[in-house]
């Protein structure tokens, strides 16, 4: 539970902020200290089917903070539609109050002064006790993962992802799905996996030379006297997406013609109910259901999207249980004679303070931690600003990474990729070496430094935005736009592409780039392999270091139309 | 994200088609190939299929299949390239399916059509965009 102690903190900072942001619902905060782990599990059990879903963990196995994106805009026919909806917005669309603990978990609005109030989210010994408290009420539950679980932390990567699958075991998943597990390369995957007591899932994957599957399509479970398919989809864009070289003889895609076939084959295999568990991302799954009848629920990935409530595209329920431990999802279904007669759903915010760690699970993350611990804590320096990545643009993490590829790299505009994973620091706190390698810990890291001409700078430009903004969610890759430093430029966000980026400038001088001039350009995490460069960290660690304090102006240099 | 070999091999095909246009003999378009295919008869949309995928993995071999239940006559169309004709695949009339699949280069974003001569002689198509994408920014 929150204490006093920590209400009265929350007051002071809130009230500190007030007078600088002029708004927010500071008042409710105090009526907020009866927040319990009873309320937070409370839940109105129904049917005879329980699905428990966690996604796009990134190997967070303690409490984080993490601000949700203040601009996730949406093109086509998905415009407005959630997850394309934020902070008031979004409240509104909800009926969430702002100042309530739902708010700061779903939302950026007034997220620092929040983030004081209700503290850090997620911490998987705290998962683990939610979990067990709805196995408690329901034995058969399942435990299903949307991968992206092994990959996003100092540990993670020191251990090959074995603190992450060491953990995971101990809460016992009954099926996942995977993403940047593949960029841990393919030996090490085909190891790991080989160890599961659970299925590895993925329809969707299929040996690149002879185009047969690959792994595992689905599992049928019978729960509750319920005949259950569970369905994999891997990330449909792993070779293009993520270095392709690390797991050469696969491939994937969305695969809509497969994913029909697999539907039919568990519904004639006596499936009364379908679930997808998919890494496509929102969009393309929303389009998935349109195209494929017979998927009774889809537990969406991928884009990261926290719901509070299920969105139905046609008969099919699609749920998006957000990011880094931050949310654990629990879906009671009535199942009767093949067809989901009634459901309760609720998406659990994991408030780290409120909700009591399993000590066994905790035991076991500290003893994965241990060895590392002098390295994680170490001190880099302190940020004056919020620290986040989420937004379609920009973010100020990876702002500062932009302004140390420029001055470490001596480069004239850097680019950094649109990741949506790496939790966020508030204003005053220390920068540790785990906070770094929360946003940048990875198996391609190396900064190169290269010179592009301008024209082939704005062919990368169109390129990544048409991953993200074009109108058929089929051909998105998901992600955000690559991030840019020491460069401006307009974007229209519903141009075709080749169309949408103009106006691009140089910020030190105030000149258009000139598309026959070659650029000094600096960044990390090519596709391509054997890319040169100090890891991004060493870069990002020695600037934080020289300059003591970080401080990100805000970024005003990507103008914004056609939303 | 950067200078995939991909990429480069995509500016590779674009600056030798630059410089190849003006000594080459006349490639035929698209709508010639299809014109010369059909005899200038009505082609309808949808009736088989053609699966390729919405973004090509690797832009030199991409896979493509067609689906074509009663065609004798099966033509290939990549219309962004340079050469548009892919290829042209026959089935017998004791053909126990109508089912072919090749892989293809594709220079860059394009449509890639496949266009069936039926049995009766009326001739059916698909289309699907494959996008040619620098790639290395999800995630």
């Amino acid at each position: 539970m929150i204490s006093r102690r920590d209400f009265l903190q929350a007051t002071v900072a809130a009230s500190a902020l007030l007078g600088a942001s002029g708004f927010g619902n500071w008042a409710r905060l105090a009526a907020q200290q009866a927040l319990t782990q009873d309320q937070l599990l409370q839940f109105a059990p129904t049917g005879n089917v329980t699905l428990i879903h966690i996604t796009d963990i990134h190997a967070q196995l303690k409490p984080v903070w993490f601000r949700e994106p203040e601009i996730n805009l949406g093109v086509g026919a998905v415009n407005g539609l959630p997850p394309h909806v934020t902070g008031a917005d979004f409240l509104k669309l909800f009926n969430l109050t702002p100042g309530t603990p739902e708010a700061y978990a779903l939302s950026h609005t007034d997220f620092e002064a929040l983030a004081q109030a209700y503290g850090r989210m997620g911490g998987l010994d705290r998962v683990a006790t939610v979990i067990n408290s709805i196995r408690a009420e329901r034995p058969e539950a399942l435990l299903l993962d949307g991968g992206d679980t092994w990959q996003g932390s100092y540990t993670c990567l020191k251990t090959n992802a074995q603190d992450m699958v060491n953990v995971m075991n101990a809460l016992k998943p009954d099926a996942m799905t995977s993403h940047w597990e593949f960029t841990l390369g393919i030996d090490r995957v085909t190891e790991i996996v080989e160890g599961l007591a659970f299925p590895f899932l993925g329809a969707n994957i299929y040996d690149a030379e002879w185009n047969e599957p690959a792994y595992e399509p689905y599992k049928m479970f019978e729960r509750g006297g319920v005949q259950i398919a569970v369905i994999g989809q891997a990330f449909p864009y792993m070779p293009i997406a993520n270095p392709g070289w690390m797991f050469p003889g696969l491939s994937f895609g969305v695969r809509e013609e497969r994913m029909a076939e697999v539907v039919a084959e568990v519904r004639d295999a006596g499936a009364e109910l379908v679930v997808l568990l998919s890494h496509n991302g929102f969009d393309v799954d929303r389009k998935l259901a349109s195209q494929i009848e017979g998927i009774d629920v889809i537990l969406t990935g991928h884009t990261h999207d926290a719901l509070p409530e299920p969105v139905m595209v046609g008969k099919t329920m699609l749920i998006a249980s957000g990011s880094n431990g931050k949310f654990v999802t629990r879906l009671d279904l009535d199942v009767q004679g093949g067809a989901v007669k009634g459901f309760s759903h609720k998406l659990i915010p994991i408030f780290s303070d409120v909700i009591a760690p399993d000590p066994e699970v905790a035991a076991l993350i500290d003893a994965e931690r241990a060895p590392y611990e002098a390295e994680l804590t170490e001190i880099l320096g302190t940020t004056d600003s919020t620290l986040y990545r989420r937004g379609n643009f920009n973010g100020t993490w990876d702002d500062l990474i932009c302004n140390a590829l420029i001055e470490e790299r001596e480069a004239d505009i850097a680019l950094s990729p649109g990741f949506r994973w790496g939790p966020s620091l508030l204003p005053g706190q220390p920068i540790t070496r785990e906070d770094l390698f929360n946003a940048t810990a990875m198996t391609y890291p190396n900064a190169y430094r290269s010179e592009m001409t301008g024209e082939f700078l704005h062919v990368i430009l169109e390129d990544v935005a048409d991953n993200l903004f074009n109108p058929d969610p089929y051909y998105q890759q998901g992600g955000d736009m690559v991030r840019v430093g020491g460069m401006g430029y307009r974007i229209d966000v519903s141009k075709p592409q080749g169309s949408r980026i103009t106006d691009m400038t140089v910020l030190r001088t105030g000149e258009a780039v000139d598309p026959a001039k070659t650029y000094v350009v600096s960044g990390w995490a090519s596709v391509n392999e054997a890319t040169e460069g100090p890891p991004i960290w060493d870069v990002v660690e020695a600037y934080i270091k020289r300059k003591g304090t970080i401080q990100i102006d805000p970024n005003q240099s990507v103008q914004v139309t056609g939303a | 994200m950067i200078f995939s070999r991909r990429e480069l091999l995509i500016v590779g095909a674009g600056a030798s088609l630059t410089m190849a246009l003006p000594i080459m003999t006349h490639a035929a378009t698209s709508d010639e190939l299809i014109a010369t295919f059909t005899g200038g008869a009505a082609v309808a949309e949808g009736g088989i299929t053609l699966t390729a995928p919405e973004i090509a993995e690797n832009g030199n071999t991409v896979p493509v299949s067609i689906d074509a239940p009663g065609a004798s006559e099966v033509l290939i169309l990549a219309t962004g390239n340079p050469n548009a004709d892919v290829a042209t695949f026959k089935f017998g009339p004791l053909a126990g399916s109508f089912v072919a699949s090749t892989r293809i280069r594709l220079a860059k974003t394009q449509d890639v059509v496949a266009i069936a001569k039926m049995a009766d002689g009326s001739f059916a198509s698909a289309k699907s965009t494959v996008k040619v994408t620098i790639g290395g920014c999800g995630g």
